[in-house]
């Protein structure tokens, strides 16, 4: 960020539950691809058809409540948001409005090396649209299309909105705050979270002022943005153009804007100005939803560990902050971690083999985590054969990969490909013994203080040995016999 | 001998059970009846004809066969056409939804199926509820049965001159400021508008969702509280019904008034009553008195302004639950061409009649940044008012009585077009509607041009049972068992 500026942000996530119903009727949350074949008279808003609210959607809004350390309000209200849009059946939505389910809490998000923490203003309950297409010259745009096609399958799946105090003062902390919240909400197992399918939407609210400040700059609300990295660029890209604008003499206008992928710019949607007044007033289909205290220690108790204490363990247990952040991040290396340390495997290594080595060596080949051959019981057995002595570290590599393969257990590959290292002292020190006496000059040397020989000695031992002697114990040996 | 068409619901049951008729009888006789009648009411918008026959033929086939569903088994019955009937044409009387067939049945629809009862058509109202005269509706204006140079009430009157001339043995309507009561007080018949919550509104094509309710028309007490209990009773497609036991609405009729507290709301009892309607609620205040009553006066100070506040509620809910009739799904869809906002529009105003367009402007200025405070936050205020000032009088009496209308039947056009004049017709009924409890009008004499006056009870929220008890002892004391001429002077219609 340009020197002498400071960037005022908060986010806005739209949040689609996995649900297998939608919030207010029967018909099913998972949507199908066939358009309009998931649909009945409440959720196309037929005449006479009242909404009933789905007390799992409500159970999902409250795991992710408290999982941001929210207060809970034991009643909360239904609203009508009302605004015409084709897509929108009843053109009214049926959000929260005073009394959201949730309201007042935190999430703390580590950005590199430093740790912040965003305040959570609300977190409410609302429902999903149907999705407009429009269709004709225009490339998707409505103002230029020539018709436009509606499937209501989407239009009342549970939608939770989870909005952020303007605590984020970075494109790397908004999105390392996204990135944890997409953590949270997977951990919670309430949402697919997926940014690319809009299963998880955010819009960033952005402004900015001069450092020293006390007021706020006008902010905009860009819209569209779908992988962390864009929300990261598009928050960046609003900076630097408000930056510009401001500095140029012009001034900032509270509106919404576009992302644009390929462009890596936003552009303006339209200004507040001219947004409509949505009469939010209570919903007079719905009562207040009451979440009594049983009900909401119920669902408390259904809370599995949360990403940031999932991860504060795995350094505890030997791995540094971002192995333990990819660790946690991918299932298939948390449960083949968590598995092998508590069978008493070393977190250091194993965590090091699994992020750097597997991840590296599966990447290249563009395969799937998930179905590779490597169990927790050969990382146990590769880490004590390390250990013991019988492999070397590169070699402990290569048996890694060749498990990962599907090659067998280490020992089994170790053998196989004949990389176990001879330890045993006896052994070694007959082959020390045979070469210290055929080089009794280079011996001389040593004992007079030059230590350089040293290698040469350790190389004729290794050959003797044909390579697969403990190089520590060779070392070692060489060290106390020809030691003054 | 007595035409099956004038018969009560327990008298045609009775006979029913006896093999003196049968259910296909019972249908013949309203349908001979609606033959003669239709064309000088224009109570119904559409008859189910062929529906209405077979359900007649499976009743009838049922009880021979052993299998008897209950009192309204085999028996005709009519429903406002806001109510969702799948296949059969529902339009809440608007152009909007003009040939729409709804692929789902309302609750209320599902449960007279269940219940053996034979739906012969759909009746006219206001449309979408909204008015007092049922002169709102885009298809035709309905009449009233006793003298058809007047209107049957409204929105409900279609329902309401369907039973009172007899072209069905009883009917539904819905009933948001007064459209049940204030149409079966101005037809002669008996209304009730349930506590909130009491009748499932699944399927009820909305106005007001905070106000609305189901309830029966009926020519007898006992024949309303058979069709009330057998759709009563909680509804899981309803939130906002209430999960407990349903009534025994039958089982007090016989028990008197003695001993009851009985309330005269004096705020109902003076300006702006009919002198006719004002003498007659007295007199039967006297003689509920005589049978035992403790009759009282009762203040219910906020409902002064009940009116007012009702006109701001009922509006700004409107103004949402009618969003829906843009144009995109079903319904009225414009030729105009131009932008699907154009599309939207167009389709709503050319659908929309003048009265529904009026509130939806009223209700959505209400709710508006910058008014909501002063108007639909002020009218909330005024509904917890009248609330605590019902259940404060409720405290001093066992039910509350009042007129039902402020005066008889009116003439066709007279408050057309002066939509003040028409809102206060609701005056007696909104205040119940505003507090949720239920209300009933009970038929309880003429005025002097023939016309029917309404006797109104009130009870606290599901208080059903002491308010049947209390209407049952009404009609007796009134002893009113006149008909409609046009019922029964084989169709000499003046005019
Ligand atoms: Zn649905």
């Amino acid at each position: 960020m340009k020197p002498g500026w400071e960037a005022v942000i908060g986010l806005e996530t739209h949040v689609e539950l996995n649900t297998k119903s939608k919030m207010f009727c029967s018909c099913p949350a998972d949507i199908p691809d066939e358009p309009n074949t998931a649909c009945c008279p409440v959720c196309l808003a037929l005449p006479g058809a009242l909404p009933v609210p789905n007390e799992k959607a409500i159970e999902g809004i409250v795991k992710i409540g408290l999982a941001l350390n929210c207060e809970i309000n034991q009643s909360s209200l239904f609203y009508r948001k009302n605004y015409f849009y084709p897509d929108l059946p009843k053109n009214y939505q049926i959000s929260q409005y005073t009394f959201p389910v949730c309201e007042h809490g935190s999430v703390p998000v580590d950005v590199g090396d430093e740790s912040v923490t965003v305040g959570i203003t609300r977190v409410h309950m609302e429902e999903d649209t149907g999705k407009s297409t429009h269709v004709g010259e225009g490339g998707g745009r409505i103002h230029d299309a020539d018709h436009t096609l509606l499937d209501f399958n989407r239009a009342g799946v549970p939608l939770v909105e989870i909005v952020t105090e303007p605590d984020i003062r970075s494109p790397e902390e908004a999105r390392a705050y996204g990135a944890e919240l997409q953590r949270i909400v997977l951990a919670l197992g309430v949402s697919d979270a997926k940014l690319e399918t809009g299963s998880m939407r955010f819009d960033a609210n952005v402004s900015v002022r001069r450092i020293g400040d006390e007021t706020l700059g006008t902010r905009s609300e860009t819209k569209n943005v779908n992988s962390l990295r864009s929300l990261q660029r598009a928050v960046a890209y609003e900076i630097e153009r408000q930056i510009q604008v401001l500095e140029s003499g012009g001034s900032i206008h509270q509106e919404t804007r576009h992302w644009n992928e390929d462009s890596g710019e936003t552009t303006s949607m339209r200004t507040k100005e001219e947004s409509e007044d949505y009469r939010y007033f209570q919903d007079p289909d719905l009562l207040p939803l009451d979440v009594s205290p049983e009900w909401r220690n119920a669902i408390a108790s259904t809370i599995p560990e949360l990403p940031a204490v999932q991860r504060a363990r795995y350094v505890a247990s030997g791995v540094d902050a971002k192995t333990a952040e990819l660790l946690a991040d991918t299932a298939a290396l948390s449960s083949l971690f968590e598995e092998a340390v508590e069978a008493g495997a070393p977190g250091r290594a194993v965590g090091i083999w699994l992020t750097g080595d597997v991840v590296g060596h599966v990447r290249r080949d563009d395969g799937d985590l998930d179905a590779i051959s490597l169990t927790a019981a050969h990382l146990v057995e590769l880490a004590s054969m390390v250990d013991g002595g019988k492999l070397s570290s590169s070699a402990a590599k290569e048996v890694l990969l060749a498990a990962v393969e599907g090659e067998g257990s280490p020992s089994e590959i170790a053998a196989a490909r004949d990389l176990i290292q001879v330890s045993d002292s006896g052994a070694i020190e007959a082959a020390v013994d045979a070469v210290l006496a055929e080089n009794q000059d280079a011996v001389e040397k040593i004992m007079a203080g030059d230590a350089k020989p040293i290698g040469f000695l350790m190389g004729q031992v290794m050959r003797e040995m044909g390579g697969k002697a403990d190089p520590n114990v060779v070392r070692e040996l060489l060290h106390a016999k020809t030691n003054p | 001998m007595t035409d099956l068409a004038d018969l009560t619901i327990a008298e045609a049951g009775h006979g029913l059970r006896k093999g003196d008729f049968t259910s296909v009888d019972l249908l013949d006789a309203v349908d001979r009846r609606a033959a003669v009648t239709e064309a000088h009411l224009h109570a119904f918008l559409t008859m189910d004809h062929d529906g209405a026959r077979a359900a007649a033929e499976a009743a009838d086939a049922a009880l021979a066969a052993g299998n008897d569903l209950g009192p309204l088994h085999g028996i005709p019955v009519a429903l406002k056409d806001n109510m969702c009937t799948i296949g059969v044409d529902t339009t809440a009387s608007s152009q909007i939804l003009a040939g729409w067939k709804p692929p789902y049945d309302a609750t209320v629809t599902a449960r007279l199926k269940d219940a053996g009862a034979v739906i012969v058509g759909k009746t006219n109202l206001d449309e979408f509820a909204m008015g007092s005269s049922t002169e709102n509706s885009a298809f035709g204006t309905t009449r009233n049965p006793w003298n058809t140079d007047t209107v049957p009430g409204g929105s409900s009157g279609g329902s309401a001159a369907a039973v009172a001339v007899g072209s069905a043995f009883g009917a539904f309507g819905s009933d948001t400021g007064g459209s049940i009561r204030q149409p079966a007080a101005l037809t002669g018949t008996v209304g009730v508008k349930p506590t909130y919550g009491l009748v499932s509104r699944y399927g009820l094509i909305a106005f007001a969702s905070s106000l609305d309710q189901i309830g029966p028309f009926a020519r007898t007490v006992d024949d309303a509280a058979v069709l009330l209990e057998a759709v009563a009773g909680w509804d899981r497609r309803d939130a906002t019904s209430i999960n407990g036991p349903v009534p025994d609405l039958r089982g007090g009729l016989e028990e008197g008034v003695a001993g009851l507290r009985v309330g005269i709301v004096t705020e109902l009892s003076g300006d702006g009553i009919d002198p006719q309607v004002l003498a007659a609620t007295k007199g039967i205040a006297d003689k509920l008195s005589d049978a035992g009553a403790e009759v009282i006066e009762v203040s219910v100070p906020a409902s002064e302004f009940a009116l007012s506040a009702y006109y701001l509620i009922a509006p700004a809910e409107c103004s949402a639950n009618l969003a829906r009739f843009d144009g995109v799904r079903y319904g009225h869809r414009t030729t105009v061409e131009g932008t699907t906002e154009d599309m939207m529009s167009h389709s709503r105003a050319e659908g929309f009649g003048p009265e529904v367009i009026r509130r939806i402007l009223l209700g959505t200025y209400a709710l508006s940044a910058g008014y909501y405070d002063a108007f639909y936050g002020q009218a909330q205020k005024v509904r917890t008012l009248v609330r605590n000032d019902f259940a404060a009088a409720y405290e001093r009496a066992d039910v509350l009585i009042s007129p039902t209308s402020p005066t008889t039947a009116f003439k066709v056009g007279e408050r057309a077009a002066d939509p003040i004049a028409m809102y206060y017709s609701d005056v007696c009924t909104v205040a119940s509607n505003l507090s949720g409890d239920p209300a009933m009008s009970v038929p309880i004499g003429l005025d002097s041009g023939g016309l029917p006056i309404g006797f109104q009870v009130m009870a606290p929220a599901l208080g059903e049972e002491m308010m049947f008890r209390v209407a049952a002892e009404v009609e007796r004391l009134a002893g009113f068992e006149d008909r409609a001429s046009l019922a029964t002077s084989d169709v000499v219609v003046p005019s």
